[in-house]
């Protein structure tokens, strides 16, 4: 027989905390599994309550959502943590902050109403935004209307499974080129596909379409991610989190 | 303006490399002082891998002391991967610190610990990508004074062309008396220059200057001589012994990084130096006397560091770590303070003991229990005699099949193959051993899913022990003793299916030979292969064994010796080691008497407690055994995560 843990088992999750948070700096090149790890530990230091699954090496309940590639900076990224005694969401974001590193910021935390949903079923699309140095603006803006007008941009990416060909043009929403003089913005709005279409295959196809050639590596952000809505704007995922947290303190002023 | 960061310059390389997590720095813990604040510039590097080289004790505590001074500050770098190595040449990028991104050349002092040999080709990268010259002689007061340390340091004389200085034994006090010289040097003007503070670092107690130690050869190509050329250094250089550990509780403030590394936890070390006397084991020769750290000392470094670093897990780290004298009680109170946490707590490799399992299920009583791993280096009794590691191997295979009779399912097990006196039935003896433990273990567990896992690697004579005299085996050797393992362990598939063989290859071991007991001639070997393209010798994805060969072909036969003659030639007893002028404290007659009792198979006894059997240490250094048990015990504590 194999041994089993002995003792009562771990005590179950009594709240769920959603966390938005930044990577920016330096740690953007840091990796999804680096930030997972980072994040675990800075659990740990700040003393988070966190609630683990059974068995003989136990994890802490922490579901990550959609993470940015390395070398992309965010403004939003999301993760949901599962606590074993209740904490009021504010203290848990100070406490959390001030653990991790700096550039990995936690500017969000609100607990999750019941019955809402996942906080994955929330996010569809994201924001992007592309900062291109060394090119004009005008060679941007061509080449994005010339991406527009297409029905399909095919591009090489690499995968895991070595280089597979995806259509760039049909995840993206909404392209645009702003910026000043030497250095080019882009902004995307990116819906989620498999595989996924990243700032760096949208580049891809602008230099298919129009033969534009960073010449410096760019710099993109993750601006917002969330649900694509009918008016082109990603909304707030931790939105109808909040607003029900409202709803419920409103019920509570007036009795 | 010096100091100034290289970080713009850098980052849009960052985007093109991979793993760049492991240039930018911002580790938890990591301290950032202003240039201009202190006196004295620290670069501290680890010459391997970001991954390899963080986790490093060594590197973190001399890291830490150096910037609790109020004149001093260091910051750290590691070896560059080709891929940013080649972006960075051709973007004029030097070699940068991880910490503020500085220039490597700007420092005052570049201090490179070697843990091993394989990674002198890394120093050479890392110097040619500084921007600082190779060689020590075309240096100028501009440049910073390159410090080799770490275990390798015992014998520098192969990269004694390439370094300033090397530093023997202990770094903690030795970097602070450093440091004293260099600001003094600095505030007076540098007089003299370069070479004048090169000859007051070497009046620093255990800090070597070669380029103030000229030598000469034989005829049969052995050293005649090793002569100081001026008169106020010392004419053989003694190691530095920190004693009272306690006064030492470093690292205080472990760092943490973001990229993932090849040590996932803390570690506390409970006791520095090995009396153990085993006789391939250059660590326990040079590190004597046994230096403990006390119960609570331990226990307290143990509690700061999970709560400055957030890991789950601490090892318990020394060479022999049931040796403490307050082990049992350590393990229990450690295990006690830390249940319902989620924090696991190790002990590395041990000796073959039956307490060393009931220490083991203490610790892991609030955990899993997957793997163990002992170490009886040797297949057979006869050479379990030959190398001082003896244990039967009844109570061998009774101690791993207790340990799968307390429900660990997986025991690894290490060995050494090529041993002085070693024979084909000496290394075959291990499948026999790994048969009757899979045996007895199926029986005293009941279950058929227990493992054992051997690995083995070939041995290399290391300088300061009684084996410096060995002849190496040589690769083709060990390949063939290993072939005939692998083909004894699959004989019974029934069996052979529980064992799991892991091994090396000869080939690298034959490099680190060279390195390990090589002299000054031996620089030009290394010289070579870094310019044909070497570099992180302890990959095996960049290792090149031909590229080795060809440059020890070229550059060892006109000064009349080869790879042989490093390597799997035998020394004679009065010949000049190239260490010899460097003083582990340990008495050459002494580890030739050791040698000689090694070949006809007698043993030797701990002396922690058996009477001093007169290895010379103690005596050379005025230092002495510090054990316990103190009677003390660990304070209750609220830790993390409870």
């Amino acid at each position: 027989m194999a041994r089993q843990p002995t003792g009562p088992p771990p005590p179950p999750t009594v709240q769920r905390l959603r966390l938005r948070y930044t990577k920016r700096g330096p740690l953007r090149f840091a990796s999804h599994r680096d930030l997972a790890r980072a994040l675990e530990r800075a659990l740990r230091r700040a003393r988070v309550p966190m609630a683990f699954s059974a068995g003989f090496s136990p994890h802490p309940k922490i579901s990550y959502v959609g993470a940015a590639p390395t070398g992309a900076a965010s403004e939003a990224e999301y993760v949901e943590i599962g606590l074993a005694e209740v904490r009021d969401p504010d203290e848990v974001r100070a406490a959390l902050d001030a653990s991790l590193p700096p550039g990995v910021d936690v500017l969000e935390c609100v607990e999750a109403a019941e019955g809402g949903g996942s906080l994955a079923d929330r996010i569809d699309a994201a924001a992007w935004r592309v900062e291109l140095p060394g090119v004009e603006p005008e060679d941007l803006a061509a080449a994005v209307a010339a991406f527009l007008a297409r029905e399909e941009v095919t591009v090489a990416k690499r995968t895991k499974n070595g280089l597979r060909d995806v259509d760039a043009r049909a995840a993206v929403a909404a392209a645009s080129a702003g910026g000043t003089a030497g250095c080019a913005i882009l902004s995307l709005v990116v819906r989620q596909v498999t595989p996924a279409v990243r700032p760096d295959d949208v580049l891809a196809a602008l230099t298919a379409v129009a033969d534009l050639r960073p010449p410096l590596p760019p710099r993109a952000v993750r601006e917002a991610q969330g649900r694509l809505d009918d008016s082109g704007t990603v909304a707030d995922p931790l939105g109808p989190d909040r607003a029900a947290r409202a709803r419920c303190q409103g019920e509570r002023a007036t009795v | 303006m010096s100091g100034e960061t290289l970080y713009p310059r850098l980052e849009p390389l960052l985007a093109q490399v991979q793993k760049p997590i492991q240039y930018v720095g911002g580790e938890l813990n990591a301290q950032v002082k202003a240039w201009d604040d202190v006196a004295v510039h620290w670069a501290l590097m680890y010459p391997d891998a970001y991954e390899v080289g963080l986790p490093n004790q060594g590197l973190m505590i001399l890291y830490e002391v150096l910037n609790e001074r109020d004149d001093a500050l260091a910051e750290r770098t590691y070896a560059v991967w080709p891929d940013l190595a080649a972006l960075m040449r051709e973007h004029g990028v030097g070699q940068f610190t991880v910490d503020a991104h500085r220039p490597v050349a700007d420092f005052d002092l570049l201090g490179v610990s070697f843990a091993t040999e394989l990674g002198y080709t890394n120093l050479l990268e890392a110097l040619d990508l500084a921007g600082v010259p190779l060689h020590a002689v075309d240096r100028d007061a501009s440049h910073p004074v390159v410090v080799a340390g770490g275990h390798a340091a015992f014998n520098p004389e192969p990269i004694a062309d390439f370094v300033d200085c090397a530093v023997l034994g202990d770094g903690e006090q030795v970097v602070g008396d450093i440091t004293d010289v260099v600001r003094a040097w600095k505030e007076q003007g540098r007089p003299g220059g370069r070479e004048e503070l090169l000859a007051r670092l070497a009046r620093v107690e255990g800090v070597y200057v070669p380029r103030f130690y000229a030598v000469s050869y034989g005829p049969d190509g052995a050293i005649a001589a090793v002569t100081r050329t001026r008169d106020d250094v010392p004419a053989r250089v003694g190691k530095r012994t920190v004693m009272d550990l306690d006064e030492w509780p470093y690292p205080k403030q472990p760092l943490v990084p973001m990229a993932e590394s090849v040590h996932e936890r803390m570690s506390v070390e409970i006791f520095r130096g090995c009396t153990r006397g085993c006789r391939f084991c250059q660590a326990g020769m040079i590190t004597r006397p046994v230096r403990e750290r006390t119960i609570t000392g331990i226990g307290s470094m143990v509690d700061q560091g999970l709560r400055a670093t957030g890991y789950e897990e601490v090892g318990l780290l020394s060479l022999s770590s049931a040796d403490h004298s307050e082990i049992g009680q350590l393990a229990k109170e450690l295990a006690d303070r830390y249940e319902g946490t989620n924090t696991g707590l190790s002990l590395p490799s041990t000796r073959v003991d039956a307490f060393n399992v009931t220490l083991a299920n203490e610790l892991s009583r609030n955990g899993r229990r997957s793997g163990l791993t002992f170490a009886p280096e040797g297949g057979s009794e006869r050479i379990r005699r030959v190398i001082n590691k003896t244990v039967s191997k009844d109570d061998l295979v009774r101690t791993v099949t207790t340990a799968y009779a307390n429900g660990w399912q997986q025991v690894k097990l290490y060995f050494m193959c090529g041993l002085p006196t070693e024979t084909d039935e000496d290394v075959l003896e291990i499948a026999d051993l790994a048969v009757e433990v899979i045996r007895a273990g199926r029986a005293a567990s009941g279950r058929k899913d227990i493992r054992c896992t051997v690995s083995i690697g070939g041995f290399v004579p290391k300088p300061h022990t009684p084996f410096q005299w060995a002849g190496q085996a040589s690769a083709e050797t060990i390949d063939s003793r290993l072939r005939l393992l692998r083909q004894a362990i699959n004989a019974d598939r029934r069996i052979g299916r529980s064992i799991g063989l892991r091994y090396h290859d000869g080939e690298p071991g034959i490099v680190e030979g060279l390195l390990s007991r090589g002299d000054r001639r031996v620089g030009r070997v290394v010289e070579r292969v870094w310019r044909e393209g070497g570099r992180f010798d302890g990959w095996s994805e960049h290792f090149s064994y031909e590229r080795w060969t060809a440059a020890a072909a070229a550059e060892l036969p006109p000064l009349g010796v080869d790879l042989d003659w490093y390597t799997t030639r035998e020394r004679i007893e009065h010949e000049v080691l190239p260490w010899d002028h460097l003083d582990s404290g340990l008495d050459k007659e002494w580890l030739w008497d050791d040698w000689q009792d090694a070949l006809s198979e007698e043993e030797v006894a701990d002396c922690r407690w058996t009477p001093c059997y007169d290895c010379g240490v103690c005596p050379t250094n005025g230092t002495e055994i510090q054990i316990g048990p103190t009677g003390r015990s660990l304070l209750p504590l609220t830790v993390v995560g409870r």
